[in-house]
């Protein structure tokens, strides 16, 4: 063996692994060192023990596999929250943000879905809340029992969902679960300083134009963009046939508001939320989340409208006008 | 005999190194083979529960816990232990020398395997490092995949210093650069320091890429470089056109792993270098692509029945199509559309098998022939090739249109749960893809048999004769 040969040799498996090496350092090592440095946005806090636990279980079940955890400056994307911003991930690790939106994106779930009870329905079986679901079940996080031991939450289920025999109550497991994803609430987007630099102004795709023309020429697409609106927010829980799910969130077909004369009631719950009403003689554990913040008073004039005209409702129609009154009040 | 045939041509040699070889080549061969069948029969109960949410329940079945398992065996599994064990019979073979070690082989083939084993049912059980794309496996079960990379390293290098040729010739190159390279990329991907939140997200998307591009991508165009001239009996194309695409793919590959995080809160610098490079990432792609082709030339109608050509020829046109494909993906205005949809399951279907599975197949079919002198027959050929060519087609394309429509609906302002209903009749295409591909998998199972403990003599391959000698074309 000659020496050219040798040299040849440490040039080409050296002399690349060197490179490869320096670009490692620059491309990953770098970046991860400058990056991990970002200090959290204002009211960004550590998890609790709890909600801890349950990120484990979120990982253990492979959540991220269908669900992201980022939300792109992107119109799309208002949906599912704020833009993300580098501070919002300083205690994310590890990192979730996730490559596939086989389900929705999780980064603002807390507020969106506030309510535990959904939470847990969902989880033992997501078909019973909606129905074209493609999630798998998780009902193995949950115990069938006789009858529920003092302080446990008895999951409500519908009956074609529901055990034969005995009650349905969640595993420590799914408790940290539900912990975890309650706590997945965005911070108010960062105004200023080092955070708004990446922060990019949302990028118009083709927009969902807002619904504040009432020409009657529109009405019938406003219609249609009132129950998508509906579909999008509120039939999770209230389901697609209006008729909620029995002990766990209430009906809106022939709920009482929803066929008020006064739109005000019906209103004010849309835009600030309700929680621990008598409905129909009946007090729901579930809060329903405001909608004031995330949608605006034509989305909700829609959204109402299509409530008070469907499933057999005969409640007097509103305007973006009125929703816009009533929010001028405030809660 | 095949010993014949061999000692004929490697006079330096002795029958036994010749047999060593061909058993670690043929144990590598088996073994990655068998990690085939399981990765992609748990491929196609997934593909199944995208329409059957409730079919196979249970922790142990769930799909957050299988789909990690099936790309983590096809990746570790699969693709590492046949591309290393070519690696190994193209590295001897193209040096005129014996494996430095066959003892260090076979460690590495029991090293390899351990920790495939080991990673798999740490999955199973919920043991996830995070559910970032190829690491998801417990931090030590990763460090056995590294030691089982450093012997191989070890092992190649060794026996490329040991040839009796002058030149290193340019398949050495890229086995040696992969296996080297990627023993950095395990370290980087291991060490936690670097890794807090957004700086996690950095380094996610430098090694998910780079552990594709940096490991399978040089050892499948290694293969190429060799099993190539091999098939056709002629020399590529153009060698100086092999290195600089060496050389091209080595510095622009490891810069564009941020586009896997358009529009995240990573800095918009490092996404914007991401996109530019991934646009350079086109000179070594064609670079490499039209040798191939160029040194395919003319030459592919005769020998349209020889099987291993047509591997070889769908694993370059795979590469350079899927390679495309990523450069287009990468632009913004692109991933307005296709980001976080199917689309990007049909991108990475169209390179991991229409790329880095069909160069394996072809390389495999080129090569454990000569070395086993025991070739499969040409319907089992035959066979394989149009099923897994044709399912992975039907796969590719119904992602690529469902996640096209996937986006549209997003962008449309579509409730959420449209894009799950629009999607089902491209679940169930991908499926019935997805179901053909594993069929010819089974068939590859069966051709692998042939040419390992089948019997020599009754082959009908166009580069072995019947009595198992190499015919000279």
């Amino acid at each position: 063996m000659s020496k050219p040969a040798i040299s040849e040799l440490v040039l080409i498996a050296g002399g690349s692994t060197l490179v490869y090496a320096v670009l490692a350092l620059l491309m990953g090592v770098l970046p991860g060192i400058e990056l991990s440095k970002t200090p959290p946005g204002s009211g960004v806090e550590p998890l609790t023990a709890l909600q801890a636990e349950g990120r484990g279980v979120y990982v253990a079940s492979g959540c991220s596999y269908c669900h992201t955890q980022q939300v792109r400056p992107l119109e799309q994307d208002k949906v599912f929250g704020r833009p993300s911003a580098p501070g919002d991930f300083a205690y994310a690790t590890p990192e979730l943000l996730g490559s596939e939106r086989t389900g929705p994106d999780l980064t603002n779930i807390g507020a969106r879905q506030p309510s535990a009870v959904w939470q847990f329905i969902h989880l033992y079986n997501p078909r019973a809340v909606v129905p074209e679901s493609i999630m798998p079940a998780f009902d193995w996080l949950f115990d069938v029992v006789a009858a529920a031991p003092a302080g446990a939450t008895v999951v409500p289920l519908p009956d074609k969902f529901a055990p034969s025999l005995g009650v349905v109550v969640p595993s420590h497991r799914a408790e940290a679960l539900v912990a975890y994803l309650a706590s997945l609430k965005q911070t108010p987007m960062p105004a200023s300083g080092r955070e708004s630099q990446t922060a990019k102004p949302v990028i118009a795709a083709t927009t969902t134009a807002s619904i504040a023309d009432s020409a009657p020429a529109a009405d019938a697409e406003n219609a249609l963009k009132g129950k998508a609106s509906f579909t999008t927010n509120c039939s999770a829980c209230h389901q697609a046939n209006g008729e909620g799910l029995p002990g766990a969130f209430p009906p809106l077909k022939g709920n009482a508001a929803v066929n008020d004369a006064d739109p005000a009631t019906h209103i004010r719950a849309v835009l600030y939320g309700v929680h621990g009403v008598n409905i129909g003689g009946v007090v729901y554990p579930s809060p329903m989340p405001p909608f004031g913040p995330a949608l605006n008073d034509a989305d909700i004039a829609g959204i109402i409208n299509y409530e008070r005209s469907s499933w057999g409702n005969h409640g007097t129609p509103v305007t973006a006008a009125l929703v816009a009154a009533e929010r001028a009040k405030g809660q | 005999m095949m010993s014949t045939a061999i000692v004929a041509r490697h006079t330096s040699l002795g029958e036994s190194d010749n047999r060593a070889l061909a058993s670690v080549f043929a144990a590598y061969t088996v073994s990655a083979t068998l990690w085939l069948l399981f990765a992609t029969a748990v491929g196609v109960l997934l593909a199944y529960k995208f329409s059957a949410p409730d079919f196979g329940r249970g922790a142990w079945l769930t799909f957050g816990r299988l789909r990690p398992i099936h790309t983590n065996a096809t990746f570790y599994g699969w693709a590492s232990l046949a591309l290393v064990g070519t690696a190994y019979y193209v590295a001897a073979r193209s040096s005129g020398t014996r494996l430095y070690s066959t003892r260090l082989a076979w460690v590495g083939l029991a090293l390899f395997n351990l920790a495939a084993v080991a990673g798999t049912v740490a999955l199973d059980l919920g043991y996830n490092d995070g559910n970032l794309e190829y690491r998801e496996w417990p931090w030590p079960i990763r460090l056995i995949f590294l030691a089982a990379l450093v012997v191989t390293a070890w092992n190649l290098l060794a026996t490329v210093s040991r040839r009796s040729t002058q030149e290193i010739y340019l398949s050495n190159w890229y086995i040696l650069g992969g296996v080297l390279w990627t023993c950095i990329i395990a370290i980087v991907a291991i060490l936690p320091w670097y890794q807090y939140g957004l700086g996690q997200v950095s380094v996610s998307g430098f090694y998910m890429h780079n552990a594709v591009g940096m490991w399978f991508t040089p050892l499948a165009l290694g293969i190429f470089y060799y099993a190539l001239p091999k098939v056709l009996s002629r020399p590529i194309y153009s060698y100086a056109l092999g290195v600089f695409a060496f050389w091209t793919n080595l510095v622009f590959y490891p810069i564009i792993g941020a586009h896997h995080f358009l529009f995240s809160p990573l800095p918009w610098w490092l996404q914007t270098l991401a996109i530019v490079f991934s646009v350079a990432m086109l000179v070594p792609v064609w670079g490499g692509s039209a040798n191939f082709l160029l040194t395919m030339r003319g030459h592919l109608r005769e020998r349209a029945h020889s099987y291993p050509l047509m591997f070889i020829f769908v694993g370059v046109v795979g590469y350079l199509i899927g390679s495309t494909q990523g450069t287009l993906e990468a632009f913004r205005s692109l991933q307005e559309v296709w980001h976080l949809t199917n689309f990007a399951v049909g991108h990475s279907h169209l390179t991991m098998y229409g790329f880095v599975t069909f160069a394996i197949w072809g390389g495999v079919y080129a090569l454990l022939p000569l070395a086993t002198g025991k070739a499969p027959s040409q319907l089992g050929l035959g066979l394989h090739f149009w099923m897994a060519l044709v399912g992975s087609f039907i796969y590719v394309i119904s992602l690529s249109i469902g996640g096209t429509v996937q986006g549209l609906d997003w962008i449309h302002g579509l409730p959420f749960i449209q894009s799950v209903v629009d999607m089902q009749p491209y679940y169930v295409w991908r499926g019935i893809g997805g179901s053909l591909m594993f069929l010819s998998h089974i068939v590859f199972a069966w051709n692998v048999w042939r040419m390992t403990y089948g019997r020599a003599g009754d082959s009908g391959s166009p580069i072995i004769g019947p009595t198992g000698a190499e015919v000279a074309p």
